[in-house]
């Protein structure tokens, strides 16, 4: 009897311990978003609003209202160099981050506040462990006109194009599915599960670690780039050889 | 009969080259023609001359050849040691490249060896080989028109008619079964009625390729593009040949975007739009979708369809519009085709109307 009112006082003790720990840990966690969501508003006020607007609502013919684009869309732009843009042009390109990992959740957590939207993806997503075949088919089907069948890119129109996805991190290629950035079609979760986005993620991360069994890809730009290489090289050699054997002997 | 064989003195003689005479016709040669420069004076090669460099030649034919014989022999060894593992892709990169090191090895030094062989240590002096006269002596023809005459008289080629006409029939009759076979390497049923039609009906289900899972309307988002498929596309027996007729593009607009024709406003719904993804200039995949421009390229041959404007052609080699799917929404909220394509989809034909 002794040892099981014992056991009772010890679990309802270690369990309300608990329960305040916890409950001390959601408040604490509450006001850093809260102190995020300010800092973030000033990094905005500083650095976007130029563009998007003072209320992130967008000004007619230079940036797009950002209501609605959730944090998914900022970690993807900011987080990647794309924003802010350099230059207005074709389509924003990729540079050097101007912030820094926590000033891009700041500014995520700004503006994931006005509207709801897409959040960052949940972590079980990225660890590139899903089936690579099923991903593969998947990018295949989805991904692939754009992007090339090895994720190596491709033109669009007007200076557009899809980027190379080699070295690009499995969060910004989940954010880019949800969210669609520049020209990018959007791929949400019931066009695509995370489940599925797992897989496409798990087949990326496999091309980016596995040697081409077919030898040098020559950037598996596919048979444009390969034609090129035997045109100019091969040919090339091939003439030479030639003109090798029709010379005379000195 | 041996003596025919021998025939007198024509058959293996050699004839002798002739100068070249025109023929005295109609044409007025010119004085200053081109005259034959004759041969370039003979320069001796340092081969030639000199016996060091004729064996530091010969050394290195030899060595050409030796190369060859490891080149061979490395192939052979190379694809013993290094040999294909199952579900290994980096083995099978090693084998075959060590494997093509090794013959390339062989056969390249081999050909350069025999070519430097040639060129430096054969007989390098020129040489003039005159052509034969194309037409053959008189008694040659005539020998020749004898042995023809000898062969129609002997065999009775000629004689035994009937035989002979057989003997034709029977050629003209081999190759008929070909035509028979080869026949039916055309499409078993009307091509025509094929091409024009796809899987598409009235109330099938737009589903997601390659799950095969039917699509609300409420889960294409704005901005969205879904590849669709027919329901029960999976289940049909020629999959790949239905899917290359019946594939569709959905994409979801802001409704004011789209211009729509009058008759062809109640083909979309709220915005969602669904083309044929078969492009019409040669039947690739158009499913390059630029969610801002609302441009939609073709990756083969950069055709450009304007996705607001019913997919007019605005840049490239495609003549016509992509044809659109009317779709409508069914009683569950799943997108339903109205209709099959109202136009056959892909590439032109020649019965195409």
């Amino acid at each position: 009897m002794a040892t099981v009112a014992l056991i009772a006082i010890g679990l309802v003790t270690t369990g309300g311990a608990y329960f305040l720990a916890s409950s001390t840990a959601s408040a604490e966690t509450s006001t850093q978003a809260q102190a995020s969501v300010e800092e973030g508003q000033k990094l905005f006020a500083a650095n976007c609003a130029t563009c998007h607007g003072l209320q992130a609502q967008g000004v007619e013919g230079t940036g797009p209202s950002l209501y609605g684009v959730g944090a998914a869309a900022v970690d993807f732009q900011v987080g990647t160099g794309r924003m802010p843009l350099a230059n207005q042009g074709p389509q924003a390109q990729e540079k050097p981050v101007q912030f820094t990992d926590e000033q891009t959740k700041a500014l995520a957590a700004y503006v994931a506040s006005l509207a709801p939207g897409p959040g960052l993806p949940d972590k079980e997503y990225l660890k590139a462990d899903g089936n690579a075949a099923e991903g593969a088919e998947l990018f295949r089907i989805n991904c692939a006109m754009c992007h090339n069948v090895a994720g190596a890119g491709g033109a669009l129109t007007q200076g557009k194009y899809a980027p190379a996805l080699s070295g690009v991190s499995a969060a910004h290629i989940y954010e880019a599915m949800v969210t669609g950035p520049q020209n990018m079609p959007v791929f949400n979760d019931q066009n695509l599960t995370p489940e599925q986005k797992a897989d496409v993620i798990t087949y990326l991360k496999y091309l980016e670690k596995n040697p081409s069994p077919g030898g040098f890809e020559l950037g598996s730009l596919g048979p444009v780039a390969e034609g090129l290489f035997i045109w100019i090289f091969g040919l090339g050699a091939v003439v030479g050889v030639t003109i090798w054997i029709a010379a005379r002997a000195h | 009969m041996a003596q025919h064989e021998d025939g007198g003195d024509v058959g293996s003689a050699v004839e002798k080259s002739e100068p070249f005479v025109p023929a005295t016709g109609t044409a007025v040669l010119s004085s200053d023609a081109i005259q034959n420069p004759g041969l370039p004076p003979h320069h001796e090669r340092v081969t030639d001359q000199d016996p060091k460099k004729e064996k530091t030649a010969e050394r290195r034919v030899i060595t050409l050849f030796y190369l060859s014989i490891v080149g061979s022999v490395f192939a052979v060894a190379a694809y013993i040691a290094f040999p294909i593992t199952p579900g290994d892709t980096g083995s099978v990169r090693l084998n075959t490249m060590l494997l093509g090191i090794g013959i390339a090895l062989g056969l390249l030094s081999l050909g350069l060896g025999a070519i430097y062989w040639s060129k430096n240590l054969m007989r390098g002096d020129e040489l003039t080989e005159s052509r034969h006269l194309t037409r053959g002596s008189e008694p040659t023809r005539a020998r020749a028109a004898e042995i023809m005459h000898e062969g129609n008289v002997e065999s009775g080629f000629s004689r035994r008619t009937v035989l002979r006409n057989t003997l034709i029939g029977a050629l003209v009759a081999t190759p008929l079964p070909a035509v028979a076979i080869f026949r039916d390497l055309a499409p078993a049923a009307d091509p025509v009625k094929l091409l024009e039609h796809t899987m598409w009906k009235k109330g099938t289900r737009l589903t997601k390729d390659p799950t095969g899972l039917p699509i609300k309307a409420s889960d294409v988002t704005l901005g969205s593009v879904f590849h669709v498929i027919p329901e029960g596309l999976n289940d049909t027996e020629d999959r790949l040949e239905e899917k290359a007729k019946a594939a569709v593009l959905l994409m979801r607009l802001k409704p004011e975007d789209l211009k729509e024709l009058p008759e062809r406003k109640t083909w979309s719904y709220d915005g969602i739009v669904a083309y044929s993804k078969i492009c019409t200039h040669v039947g690739c995949p158009v499913a390059l979708y630029e969610q801002q421009t609302h441009h939609l390229l073709c990756p083969c041959h950069s055709s450009t369809f304007d996705v607001t404007n019913h997919c007019e052609v605005i840049f490239g080699p495609a003549k016509r519009p992509l044809p659109q799917l009317p779709i409508a929404v069914d009683s569950e909220g799943y997108l339903i085709a109205q209709s099959d394509f109202t136009e056959p989809v892909g590439p032109s034909f020649w019965e195409r109307s």
